[in-house]
């Protein structure tokens, strides 16, 4: 089985966020970039599909240079090689002009499987997978769990509001992957030294077929304005050195009084 | 031309959500300024009766798909429900609530649409005719405003953001649509769907949550939360430290790599704080935080705070909420 997975690079979770002064982005400069968490999910599950049943595995990104980073992370996890998705003209893409260029780059190789994050961390807007699917004209299973492949299809618990969805998808489907569906591994150093030598090929807009219009700042449909940072939260009352009674008492009546949630 | 507001309304076992009365209050808010009227799109089995609510809070049509096909959720099958629905209603803007169901649906038909989608808005204004949506991004610790361009824009909105439509008791005209997908055509089904939550409030509705950290110490403590809980009728969430450790399963998680909650009120019970959970529960109106640790991150956010230990302050705060509501 053929596994292909979509990989984006955030900022570390934990990563300082600073808005620039245009307000019309974040500073980039000092920032930790990383594999985006719920991305490893999806790696891992595609090293343990191989791992049981042989196959390949690809990794495909789409982003500047310091994104191959990243991609040498799934490498060294264990995935076969990479496509990095990279042109002038695919700057200031947004979600489906990305899903455009990924789902050209997933045409060519002709996956059985393609599997996703959740969400990027970054921009958290899940979108991208869905707009792959409906492109490629595939079954979409989001927030996946457990999966199970079997008799050509792919068995998926989705948690949704108070359980879980059971979701059979015919192959090839695209598959988000949520927190609970494995436990993903340390690239060991042997992985680390063998990923260097893994192959990782560009892709850009002629390899894609799309035209400079349909992608980039250009083609997006959502449009960022402007970047905001968070209203400053008045400081909070905390209480302590008390008795414990006095000091529950107080934020009690608080509740009802002052902030009227009670 | 295109105009007026169309939102999804979700239904699960023939029940629409709260979150369908939040999008028709909102909706009527922007569907004022932008012109033309709110509709609503509803699809299931045997819920053209869901129809009569809708238009008792403010939806003036009701596109529905009723069928076997849609008794349960599937993307594809709803998908092309929504996406015949915005042929006849021809809306200037479509809203969807960030639920599970709406986080796969929204990208799926704007995908089908050629348009963009704007995920988890906590916010929105009007300006000029067109719709101006803030969401978090970072983990929460910045805010983007985006305008969308294409028709409909279609915005998601997270749950709680804005208030249920008040009953104006008006009724709405029932369009029935044909979706044009039969059962053939799904790529993917769903075959059961297995509750776990019986009985419980939802989290990502819940207008009150006690969450506890890694120092409930144990599993069993949890009770302790659950009996607060029962008092003021709030849902019980964890940190991922607490379900990392085991003190609490994985549905009820709240941060990153859980669940994102909006209550009014939020309290972090031995939680410390960390941005994995702030950025599931920060637009929380109020957050009250009791942690033994007076250096915890989380009191930084806390509209009010106890330093002490928990397994202290619980019981009595308790009895002190029992009290207060007695009153």
């Amino acid at each position: 089985m053929k596994v292909l997975v979509c990989m984006k690079q955030t900022p570390d979770t934990e990563a300082t966020i600073k808005i620039t002064g245009d307000g019309k982005g974040i500073e980039e400069q000092n920032i930790k970039w990383v594999m985006s968490p719920y991305d490893e999910y999806a790696v891992e599950e595609a090293i343990r599909i191989k791992e049981k049943q042989g196959g390949e595995t690809v990794v495909v990104s789409m982003g500047p240079d310091r994104c191959v980073e990243a991609m040498r992370t799934a490498l060294a996890m264990g995935m076969d090689r990479g496509i990095h998705c990279s042109d002038p003209a695919f700057v200031g893409s947004d979600a489906l002009a990305t899903a455009k260029i990924l789902a050209a780059a997933i045409k060519k190789e002709n996956p059985d499987l393609v599997l996703c994050g959740r969400q990027a961390i970054d921009f958290d807007q899940a979108q991208v997978p869905a707009f792959v699917a409906e492109l490629l004209g595939l079954p979409q299973v989001f927030m996946v769990a457990k999966l199970e492949l079997k008799d050509g299809k792919a068995v998926c618990n989705r948690r949704i509001e108070g359980g879980e969805e059971i979701v059979e998808a015919s192959l090839p489907a695209v598959l988000t992957c949520d927190k609970g569906l494995n436990e993903p591994r340390y690239a060991s150093l042997p992985g680390i030294m063998k990923a260097k030598k893994k192959e990782v090929k560009k892709f850009g807009l002629a390899d894609s077929g799309l035209s400079a219009d349909q992608v980039g700042a250009g083609g997006a449909k959502v449009k960022v304005i402007q970047y905001l940072p968070l209203p400053e939260r008045p400081p909070g009352k905390v209480f302590k050195g008390e008795d414990t009674a006095e000091m529950v008492k107080k934020v009690v009546r608080l509740l009802r009084d002052e902030a009227k949630v009670i | 031309m295109a105009s007026g507001v169309l939102i999804f309304a979700e239904q699960r076992d023939g029940k629409l959500r709260k979150v369908d009365f939040e999008l028709l209050n909102i909706g009527k808010q922007i569907a004022d300024k932008v012109g033309g009227g709110l509709s609503a799109v509803l699809a299931g089995k045997g819920i053209e009766g869901l129809a009569a609510n809708l238009g008792k809070a403010g939806a003036q049509k009701v596109f529905v798909s009723d069928g076997d096909l849609f008794a349960l959720y599937s993307t594809e099958g709803y998908a092309a429900a929504v996406a015949a629905a915005v042929k006849q209603a021809d809306p200037a803007v479509l809203l969807f609530g960030t639920t599970a169901m709406g986080k796969d649906l929204a990208p799926r038909v704007a995908a089908k649409l050629g348009v963009g989608v704007a995920s988890d808005c906590t916010k929105v204004e009007v300006e000029g005719g067109r719709v101006l949506a803030t969401r978090p991004v970072y983990s929460g610790k910045c805010y983007i405003k985006v305008e969308l361009t294409g028709t409909p824009q279609i915005i998601a909105i997270r749950p709680n953001t804005y208030p249920v439509a008040a009953e104006a008791g008006g009724s709405a005209q029932v369009v029935k649509v044909d979706a044009g997908v039969t059962a053939d055509k799904l790529k993917a089904k769903t075959t059961n769907v297995v509750k776990t939550g019986e009985g419980k409030i939802e989290l990502t509705e819940a207008e009150k949550i006690v969450s506890g950290g890694r120092g409930m110490k144990d599993k069993a403590n949890f009770k302790l939360l659950e009996d607060l809980a029962a008092v003021i009728r709030a849902a019980v969430g964890a940190s991922r430290a607490a379900v990392d450790s085991g003190y609490a399963p994985i549905d009820i998680q709240v941060g990153q790599t859980g669940k994102v909650v909006n209550p009014s009120l939020y309290m972090a019970f031995g939680i410390s704080g960390a941005i994995q959970h702030l950025a599931g529960m920060r637009t929380s109106k109020i957050i009250v935080a009791v942690n033994k640790d007076p250096e915890a991150p989380i009191f930084q956010k806390a509209d009010y705070g106890i330093v002490d230990d928990l397994f202290k302050v619980v019981p009595v705060m308790t009895e002190e909420f029992k009290k207060l509501l007695a009153e």
